[in-house]
């Protein structure tokens, strides 16, 4: 069967890979965290913006206050049970394209909280890009993190990530 | 001390044989009622003029799995008036016990609390919900049977939005 469009294989050539790239290049370098912790692991991403470490070397110091106003979502902190509805629904007002961070033992795994009241890592109920171990995480492992996620970004194809998504679509 | 001393003959001028028990214990009262005198004797501890125990410090839940009544209600007053401090203590089982949320506001979640974690049921309060775990959660963490870890937490786990549940 003759295949059309995007399925013939354009997105393989030349052209495509250059609007590949551009446009991967401006989406890792502009991150826009959205403001938001859930414990003490959010103190460390808070001294990540600071001027001692300054996170706005790699382009992703605005912290918006809105989730509708960015595209990564840095979970730091204990995820509890009660608390994972705000997150997804946090996590759903954001437009796409959009990337999550796991930052800290217990966002990646539950932690040290192998408890009733603890999501056993964000994973369960978000997608996550990158995952950043410690407990809590350096801000340099936050940036390092943030340059892993940078590098993921950068190989991605707006096949899977297009240019312009629907309202009620996901990415 | 002679302060303490008044605490404990008030009381037993007003309710005599209905207070269980008074023990200075650390050279604070410790006083030890039945459940359904709780409602009137700390009504008359917070409006008494003198005594005046306008602040609810703590209340919390203690269980004695092995012991019935099985759960022991703590009250921790203060008086920021006269400066005076007193424990109250009372035992009650799962069937419940009277609110003093009308008392003190403080009381309304703290009570909540030990609804939560114990199981243990607060008769004509407000709002008698869950406070600290999630709506849908099962048992009382707080219980000496409880297992420690809970029942399931290595089950997925899942959350489904108000508006997805709608659809």
């Amino acid at each position: 069967m003759e295949k059309r469009g995007i399925g013939m294989g354009i997105e393989n050539s030349v052209p495509i890979k250059m609007v590949d790239y551009i446009i991967n290049w401006s989406r890792k370098n502009s991150l826009f965290p959205v403001t938001f912790g859930l414990a003490c692991c959010a103190l460390e991403m808070m001294v990540a913006s600071s001027a001692e470490y300054d996170i706005a070397r790699f382009g992703a110091e605005v912290f918006r206050p809105s989730p509708r106003q960015s595209d990564l979502m840095i979970v730091a902190g204990t995820l509890t049970k009660k608390m994972a509805p705000m997150v997804k629904r946090i996590y759903e007002q954001m437009p796409n394209p959009k990337w999550v961070i796991a930052f800290g033992a217990c966002a990646s795994s539950g932690g040290i909280f192998r408890s009733y009241s603890v999501v056993q890592g964000v994973d369960q109920i978000l997608p996550v890009d990158v995952y950043i171990p410690g407990c809590p995480p350096r801000p340099e492992a936050l940036l390092k993190g943030l340059m892993e996620l940078q590098k993921k970004i950068q190989k991605e194809t707006i096949k899977d990530r297009p240019l312009i998504t629907l309202p009620g679509k996901t990415a | 001390m002679s302060e303490k001393n008044k605490l404990f003959e008030k009381l037993s001028e007003n309710f005599g044989d209905r207070i269980l028990e008074t023990v200075l214990s650390f050279g604070e009262p410790v006083v030890t009622i039945h459940k359904k005198d709780v409602r009137e004797i700390l009504f008359f501890l917070k409006n008494d003029t003198e005594l005046s125990f306008d602040m609810l410090v703590d209340l919390f839940g203690i269980d004695y799995p092995e012991e019935e009544p099985r759960f022991e209600i703590v009250y921790i007053l203060r008086s920021v008036k006269s400066n005076g401090k007193v424990t109250v203590k009372t035992r009650t089982g799962e069937d419940g016990m009277d609110t003093v949320s009308d008392l003190w506001k403080a009381a309304d979640w703290l009570e909540r609390e030990i609804y939560d974690m114990f199981g243990v049921k607060f008769a004509d309060h407000p709002d008698l919900r869950r406070i600290y775990t999630d709506d849908d959660f099962e048992g009382h963490p707080l219980r000496k049977d409880f297992p420690l870890e809970g029942r399931d937490y290595d089950k997925p786990f899942t959350v489904t939005l108000e508006e997805e549940r709608r659809k």
